[in-house]
């Protein structure tokens, strides 16, 4: 726990930016670390989550496992996960990247299924009428129809990750975290310089995601994407219904 | 000089603040067991409970405020679209905020206070709820609010009769996120006030006493995962039509 607390001044975000620029090597070796827990977690989610989400909401099964199962999950509160995990594995790596593998998978898995298990019954019926097979309904119409929402958990689980692999550093796990917690040597200033660093992974990878949404979303389909999500450099966002 | 040992390591082991263990020096809580059931027995009502309750009032205020905010926030961002984007930027930027950071942040302005505590759980609910909440409202399809125009509803009749009920899987969806959110990051800030469940996770990390974090990290768990499941029984009593709709796709 904190034991001393600094004063808090305006100029205290001048002294974090002074910090990044005066420690630039413990600045990129935290980045990485922490880049790299937060890669190794969302890719492990990546790759279970979404074929299976996809996959589950294409036949309609299993309603339970990809909702109920996955609403578990989702609700296990990281630090706790964290400290159990600590008492499984003992102290290290392994703990976090656990830990957020458990927050990001069911954010992922519950949205794809949703977002293929709820696309309009008519449409996947008049696909049918046009005598698709079911591969290609779902990798023509169920897969593009459920982008935006397959995309809005794959970029909330970035963030979640990339802010929660922060706690990493109550359990010695590198990554920024180890920072943020040690306001007792780096003082406000560098607690503050790390949350910077955080905040811009989070962005960072939440726009990443955003920018693969977009080459990965057919070109008629990308209108609709505006419409839903309003493109922030124009500001403009073309209404939804006529 | 030499210093005897052997007295030394004979002595009963005691429990930080806790206590000898009940076990004797050999049982589960001397050995520091991974998870004792005796010290949970022992604890639920000067530790666990009390904090229990803590955590629960610490959720239900800030998913209340939080709530009112967002539903606010994306009433007008519904019918005044250029609000969507300054306040989704800044409730995400607010949700970028490392927790662990945002408490300590606060403190100069708020103290180690449980308003620290709440300022910063109000502002994670933001993002999650106002996102959620909009496209609810907005997934209403064209043609029904053509047909609710149609039949001569007011703005106000339609957002009361037809958005909102529709919308109501998609907030409620956000509720929960928001809620299962709320305790998990207040636990996190019990690094700030020893307040919920968060406080004995950090005494049991900082003295090293396994049976404490792993317990109070398991009740966590269990209080996440029954306000989970009362949500969504919540939500089935209030939405029949979807119960229906399912039962005879």
């Amino acid at each position: 726990m904190i034991s001393a607390f600094d004063t808090f001044k305006p100029h205290t975000f001048v002294d974090a930016f002074r910090f990044m620029a005066d420690n630039p090597g413990l600045m990129w070796q935290k980045t990485a670390e922490h880049l790299q827990i937060s890669g190794e977690a969302m890719g492990i989610a990546l790759l279970i989550a979404i074929p299976l989400g996809v996959w589950l909401g294409h036949i309609h099964r299993g309603s339970f496992i990809s909702i109920n199962l996955a609403n578990i999950g989702r609700a296990l509160p990281s630090l706790a996960v964290i400290a159990i995990g600590l008492g499984i594995f003992g102290i290290g790596q392994t703990n976090v990247v656990f830990a957020l593998v458990v927050l990001a998978f069911p954010l992922m898995l519950t949205n794809a299924y949703v977002a293929v298990d709820n696309i309009d019954p008519d449409v996947v019926e008049s696909a049918r009428g046009m005598g698709m097979r079911p591969h290609q309904i779902l990798l023509r119409i169920e897969l593009p129809l459920a982008l935006p929402l397959i995309f809005a958990g794959i970029k909330t689980a970035a963030v979640f990750v990339v802010a929660t692999a922060t706690l990493g550093g109550i359990v010695g796990g590198g990554g920024l975290g180890d920072i943020i917690v040690n306001q007792a040597s780096y003082f406000l200033k560098g607690v503050v310089a790390a949350s910077i660093a955080v905040a811009a992974l989070a962005f960072a990878a939440n726009f990443a995601f955003a920018l693969l949404q977009r080459v990965v979303t057919p070109r008629p389909l990308r209108k609709r994407l505006r419409a839903i999500e309003p493109d922030v450099s124009t500001g403009v966002a073309e209404p939804t219904t006529a | 000089m030499s210093f005897e040992v052997g007295p030394l390591a004979a002595s009963p082991p005691v429990i930080p603040n806790y206590g000898g263990p009940p076990g004797g020096a050999h049982g589960c809580i001397a050995r520091n067991g991974t998870f004792c059931w005796d010290w949970v027995k022992g604890h639920w009502g000067d530790v666990l409970q009390p904090r229990l309750l803590e955590h629960l009032e610490l959720t239900v205020i800030a998913v209340g405020i939080g709530f009112a905010i967002a539903f606010a926030a994306a009433l007008f961002a519904h019918r005044q679209r250029w609000f969507e984007t300054p306040f989704s930027t800044f409730s995400a930027f607010l949700y970028t905020i490392p927790s662990l950071a945002l408490f300590q942040l606060l403190v100069p302005f708020t103290g180690l206070t449980k308003l620290t505590i709440e300022i910063g759980l109000v502002g994670y609910t933001l993002l999650i709820l106002f996102r959620n909440i909009l496209e609810g409202l907005r997934s209403v399809p064209g043609d029904v609010l053509e047909a609710a125009h149609g039949m001569g509803l007011t703005g106000r009749q339609i957002l009361l009769r037809i958005e909102l009920p529709l919308a109501f899987p998609a907030i409620s969806a956000g509720l929960r996120i928001a809620v299962v959110t709320t305790i998990s990051l207040a636990t996190v800030a019990a690094y700030i006030t020893p307040l919920g469940l968060g406080q004995p996770i950090f005494y049991g990390l900082a003295t090293d006493f396994t049976t404490e974090f792993v317990a109070t990290a398991a009740l966590a768990i269990a209080l996440a995962i029954v306000a989970d499941g009362l949500l969504v029984l919540a939500q089935r009593m209030f939405t029949p039509w979807a119960r229906a709709r399912r039962r005879t796709a």
